[in-house]
C-alpha cells in the first residue's frame, strides 16, 4: 500500500512565500496573544493556590455550588465544571494555600453537604502548592527546557551545520510559541503536565527536521550539479512519505489520548496534537527557508 | 547462520529473558523460592494513578536555632547568678544571636570571657560594645553549631516522621529527605488525609510547667506580667457548634520536664469510658517528675502540649514511679493520635506544609482505566495500520514495539521507578519514536527496490541509509530527555524516565531487533519479492 505516489515532486519551494505569511501571521498572533495577557497563564504548579475536585453523586447546578462555597468568604474562590457535561463534577479554586486556609476541603465539603445533603459528593482531589515551591517549579521547569534546547543545539550543530542547527533552533520557537499561543487564546492554564509536553513537541519537532536536513546532507554531496533549491525540494518530497505517515500514526495516538484519556490527558494531549501539526509543517516551511536564505546572504564559495 | 547473526540473535534472547526476569513479578504471585533468591519488585504505580497522598515539608531550621539560644539564655542567667557575675539585660535579638549587658566591666569582663570559653563554646562573640559601666555582648552560634542544629534539626524531624509513619500504618509510604530541609513524603492509597497531616506535622511538644498563683492573672492579662512567667491558652472546641472556648492560665516560664524523657505513650479509658493517654517516664524523667512533685505539693502543674495547656491538676502528694496522665476533651480516635506522636517524640522544629496533593482512590481507578484505554486503543491503531501499510514487514515492526514497551516496564521494576501518568505519556511518545524509526528504514527500502535493487541490497541499504536519521533523532531526544531528568519535578521526572528507556529500548529494536529477522530470513531461502 501506497499514500504518497514514489515519483511525486510538489514544488514546496515555490510556494514558500505563502507558507511563510501564514506561518509568519500565526507567530505574531500567538506573540500578540501572550503579550496582551502579560505571558501564559500559568496552572497551579507555577503560581501557588489550592484545587478541590468534587463529584456530586446527582445532579447539581454550578450556580447552587458557586453560592455554596460563597459562604465561607474566601477571596478569590471559584468553580468551574470539570470534565464531561454530565460526569457533575466540579473544580473548586482558590488563590491562597492552606498554609492560611486550614483543612480547606473539611470546610468546603461541609459547606457543600449542608447545602445537598450528606453523602452526596466526594472530594476526589486536593491540590495545594505553596507560592514559594511554585516558583521553585517554574525556575526548575524553565531550566530544564533551557538547558535541554542548549544540549540539542550543540548536538545538531555538531552533526550538522551550523545553519541547520539554526534552522532547527527556529522550528522549535516557532512551534513552541505557537502551541502557547493557542492556550493563551483558548485561555488554558499552562502547567507542569504542559511543560512535559511543550518539551515532547520540541524532541519530534527536532526529530522531524533532522530527518529532513539528513537527506538535504546527503543529495547535497550526490546532486552536485543542482542548485540549493532543488535539492531541498527533491529532499523534501523523497522523505514527504516518511513524514506523512510517522505524523499520522503519531496524530492516531494523540487522538486517541484526546478523546478517552481522560480529564488529566486531554490538555497534554491537545496540545501535542497543535504542536505535531506545526512541527511537520515547520519542518518543512521554517528550517528549510532559513537554510536558503542563509546561503543568500552567506553564500559558500564552492556552490554557485 | 553467519556468526554476527548468531551474536544477535543469542543477544535479544538474553535481554529477552531479562525482561520476563524482572517483570514476572508484577503479572504473576511468585513462589516463595523466587522471591527469596530472585527480584520481585512489581511495576509500582504514582500517587496520580492509585491515588494517596503527597506531601513537601519544609522544616523550620531557624526555629531550632532559636530555640537553642533561648535555652543558652537560661543555661547563662543560672552560671552569672551562680558566678555572682552581675548583668542587666539579656535577650535574644536574631534567631541565631542574643545580647547580654555585664555590669562594672573592669571587675568582671575577664571572668565572664573566661567562662564564656569554658562552658559556652557554642557561642562566639560578634561585637563588643565597651563603655564606661557597662559592657555589651553580642553572642552569636558558631557556624559550625548551626550547620549541626540544622542537620540535626531535618534528620531528627525525618526520623520522628518515619515512626510515626509507621505506628500510622501505612503502605509501602516514601519519607525522604530533600534539598533545602524539606521532606517529601508520599503515602500511597490513605484514607483519611487530614488525620494523616495532624498526625505528621504535629510539633508534639509535651512540656510540664508550674502554675503561677502567686500572681494575679488578670493584671498579667492586662500587661503587668511578672517577669518569670508568661500566658499560655488551653483551646477547647465544642464538638456540635465547632466553637473554641480558651482559657488563660499564668505559668512559670521555666519548662521543669519535656517529653524527651517519655518511654511510652497510651491510650486508656476511665470510668464513664472517656479515653485519655497515660506516660511513662524513663528512669532520669521518673525522678526529675518526682522530684518536681515533692517541692511543688499544693501547686498546680501544667501538662502543655505545643503551647496549648491540656490540664493542670493540683499536686497532692510526691509521685514516684515515672508515670502521668493527660485528660482533656478528646475521642479514642484522637487519644490514639495524641499516644503515636508521643510515642514517636516531638520534631526538634516545626514544620511547614509546602506542597499537598491528595488524589482520591476513584480517581486514580478512574485515571488508570483512561489511561490504559486510550493508550491500548491508540496503540492497536497504530499496530493495525503498520500491518495494512507494510504488511509482513509491519509485522516484524509491531514485534518490535512490543518487546519496547516490555523493556519499559521491566526497567521501570527493576529500577524501581514508579509509572505515573506523565509516564504513560512518555511511553506513548516512545511508541511514536519507535514506529517512526521503523518506518524511516522500510520507506527507504521501498525506494532501493524502485531503485531496482535486489531484496537482499535493499536492506543492506535501507537499514545503513536510515540509520543516521534514527541515532541523529532519537540522541538529541535522549539528551533533552536527560536534561528533563536531572532538573525537571515531579510530572517532567516521570515523563523523562520512560521517555530515556523507551528511547534507548528503540534504538535496539529498531537496529538490531528487526534486522535479525530479515538477516535470518534472507539467509534461510531466496525472497524474490519483499512484503513490505
Amino acid at each position: 500500500m501506497e499514500l504518497i505516489k514514489p515519483n511525486i515532486n510538489i514544488d514546496f519551494i515555490g510556494k514558500i512565500k505563502w507558507a511563510l505569511t501564514f506561518s509568519l501571521s500565526l507567530f505574531a498572533l500567538s506573540v500578540l496573544s501572550l503579550l496582551l495577557k502579560g505571558g501564559p497563564r500559568y496552572g497551579l504548579d507555577f503560581v501557588g493556590g489550592t484545587v478541590v475536585q468534587v463529584k456530586f453523586a446527582n445532579q447539581v447546578d454550578i450556580g447552587e455550588v458557586r453560592a455554596a462555597v460563597d459562604n465561607l468568604t474566601i477571596e478569590g474562590i471559584s468553580v468551574q465544571e470539570f470534565g464531561e457535561k454530565d460526569a457533575n463534577e466540579y473544580l473548586i479554586s482558590m488563590k491562597k494555600t492552606t498554609e492560611e486556609l486550614e483543612g480547606i476541603s473539611d470546610k468546603i465539603r461541609a459547606v457543600l453537604e449542608q447545602k445537598f445533603g450528606e453523602k452526596s459528593l466526594e472530594i476526589r482531589r486536593v491540590e495545594m502548592v505553596g507560592p514559594k515551591v511554585g516558583k521553585d517549579l517554574r525556575q526548575k521547569g524553565m531550566l530544564a527546557v533551557i538547558f535541554s534546547l542548549i544540549g540539542m543545539l550543540i548536538y545538531i550543530w555538531y552533526r550538522f551545520e551550523f545553519r541547520f542547527g539554526l534552522g532547527a533552533i527556529f522550528c522549535l520557537i516557532h512551534d513552541v510559541v505557537i502551541t502557547l499561543g493557542v492556550f493563551s487564546i483558548l485561555n488554558k492554564p499552562v502547567d507542569l503536565i504542559i511543560v512535559a509536553a511543550l518539551l515532547t513537541i520540541v524532541g519530534y519537532d527536532i526529530n522531524d527536521t533532522i530527518i529532513v536536513c539528513d537527506r538535504i546532507r546527503e543529495n547535497m554531496k550526490k546532486m552536485t550539479q543542482k542548485n540549493l533549491r532543488e535539492v531541498i525540494n527533491t529532499s523534501i518530497n523523497q522523505t514527504l512519505s516518511r513524514t506523512i505517515i510517522t505524523s499520522g500514526t503519531v496524530v492516531i495516538v494523540l487522538i486517541a489520548l484526546f478523546f478517552l484519556g481522560g480529564e488529566v490527558l486531554h490538555d497534554f494531549s491537545f496540545s501535542l496534537l497543535i504542536g505535531v501539526f506545526f512541527g511537520t509543517f515547520s519542518s518543512i516551511y521554517v528550517a528549510t527557508p532559513l537554510v536558503i536564505y542563509w546561503e543568500k546572504f552567506f553564500p559558500k564559495k564552492k556552490r554557485r | 547462520m553467519e556468526k554476527s547473526l548468531k551474536w544477535k540473535f543469542i543477544l535479544i534472547v538474553v535481554i529477552l529473558v531479562i525482561t520476563c526476569f524482572y517483570l514476572a513479578p508484577s503479572v504473576f504471585t511468585m513462589p516463595s523460592w523466587w522471591t527469596s533468591t530472585f527480584p520481585s519488585e512489581k511495576v509500582s504505580l504514582g500517587l496520580d494513578l492509585q491515588g494517596g497522598m503527597h506531601l513537601l515539608l519544609e522544616v523550620e531550621t531557624e526555629k531550632a536555632l532559636s530555640n537553642t539560644i533561648d535555652r543558652m539564655i537560661g543555661e547563662l542567667k543560672d552560671v552569672l547568678l551562680k558566678e555572682r557575675i552581675p548583668f542587666d539585660r539579656i535577650e535574644r535579638v536574631q534567631n541565631d544571636t542574643l545580647l547580654i549587658e555585664i555590669l562594672n566591666p573592669e571587675e568582671y569582663k575577664d571572668k565572664f570571657t573566661k567562662l564564656l570559653g569554658e562552658q559556652f563554646s557554642i557561642l562566639e562573640k560578634q561585637s563588643v560594645d565597651e563603655k564606661e559601666k557597662v559592657v555589651t555582648y553580642t553572642l552569636g552560634l558558631t557556624l559550625k553549631e548551626k550547620q549541626y542544629l540544622q542537620t540535626f534539626a531535618v534528620d531528627k524531624g525525618l526520623e520522628t516522621i518515619r515512626n510515626r509513619v509507621d505506628e500510622f500504618g501505612v503502605a509501602e509510604p516514601t519519607i525522604q529527605k530533600q534539598s533545602g530541609d524539606r521532606i517529601l513524603i508520599q503515602l500511597p492509597g490513605i484514607k483519611d488525609p487530614k488525620r494523616a497531616i495532624d498526625i505528621i506535622s504535629r510539633t508534639a511538644l509535651l512540656e510540664f510547667k508550674i502554675v503561677n498563683d502567686e500572681n494575679d492573672l488578670s493584671k498579667a492579662l492586662k500587661g503587668e506580667m511578672p517577669f518569670d512567667s508568661e500566658i499560655l491558652y488551653s483551646k477547647l472546641e465544642d464538638k456540635k457548634t465547632g466553637e473554641m472556648t480558651k482559657t488563660p492560665y499564668l505559668l512559670k516560664k521555666n519548662t521543669l520536664l519535656t517529653g524527651e524523657h517519655l518511654t511510652t505513650a497510651s491510650v486508656r479509658f476511665d470510668q464513664f469510658n472517656r479515653p485519655y493517654v497515660t506516660l511513662a517516664f524513663d528512669s532520669i524523667g521518673g525522678k526529675i517528675f518526682e522530684r518536681i512533685t515533692g517541692e511543688n505539693i499544693k501547686k498546680r502543674l501544667a501538662i502543655i502540649l505545643d503551647n496549648n495547656v491540656y490540664s493542670a491538676p493540683v499536686i497532692k502528694d510526691r509521685i514516684g514511679g515515672g508515670g502521668a496522665i493527660i485528660e482533656g476533651n478528646f475521642t479514642s480516635e484522637t487519644a490514639r493520635d495524641l499516644a503515636i506522636v508521643l510515642r514517636a517524640g516531638s520534631l526538634p522544629a516545626p514544620v511547614r506544609i509546602l506542597e499537598q496533593r491528595t488524589v482520591g482512590p476513584s480517581l486514580g481507578q478512574d485515571s488508570i482505566r483512561e489511561g490504559i484505554t486510550s493508550t491500548l486503543v491508540g496503540g492497536i491503531s497504530v499496530v493495525a495500520f503498520m500491518v495494512i501499510y507494510y504488511q509482513l514487514s509491519g509485522v516484524v515492526a509491531n514485534a518490535a514495539l512490543l518487546l519496547n514497551i516490555l523493556i519499559i516496564l521491566a526497567a521501570l521494576a527493576a529500577f524501581r521507578a514508579t509509572l505515573s501518568l506523565p509516564g504513560i505519556a512518555g511511553i506513548v511518545l516512545t511508541i511514536g519514536m519507535a514506529v517512526d524509526a521503523n518506518v524511516l528504514i522500510f520507506e527507504r527500502i521501498r525506494e532501493e527496490i524502485r531503485a531496482g535493487k535486489t531484496p537482499r541490497a535493499a536492506i543492506d541499504a535501507g537499514y545503513s541509509r536510515a540509520m543516521s536519521a534514527i541515532i541523529d533523532s532519537n540522541l538529541t531526544t535522549i539528551i533533552s530527555a536527560l536534561f528533563l531528568f536531572q532538573f525537571g519535578t515531579g510530572a517532567i521526572k516521570g515523563f523523562a524516565v520512560t521517555l530515556t528507556i523507551g528511547l534507548t529500548a528503540s534504538l535496539f529494536t529498531a537496529i538490531v531487533c528487526t534486522r535479525v529477522v530479515y538477516d535470518y530470513v534472507l539467509s534461510k531461502r531466496r525472497v524474490k519479492k519483499l512484503s513490505i
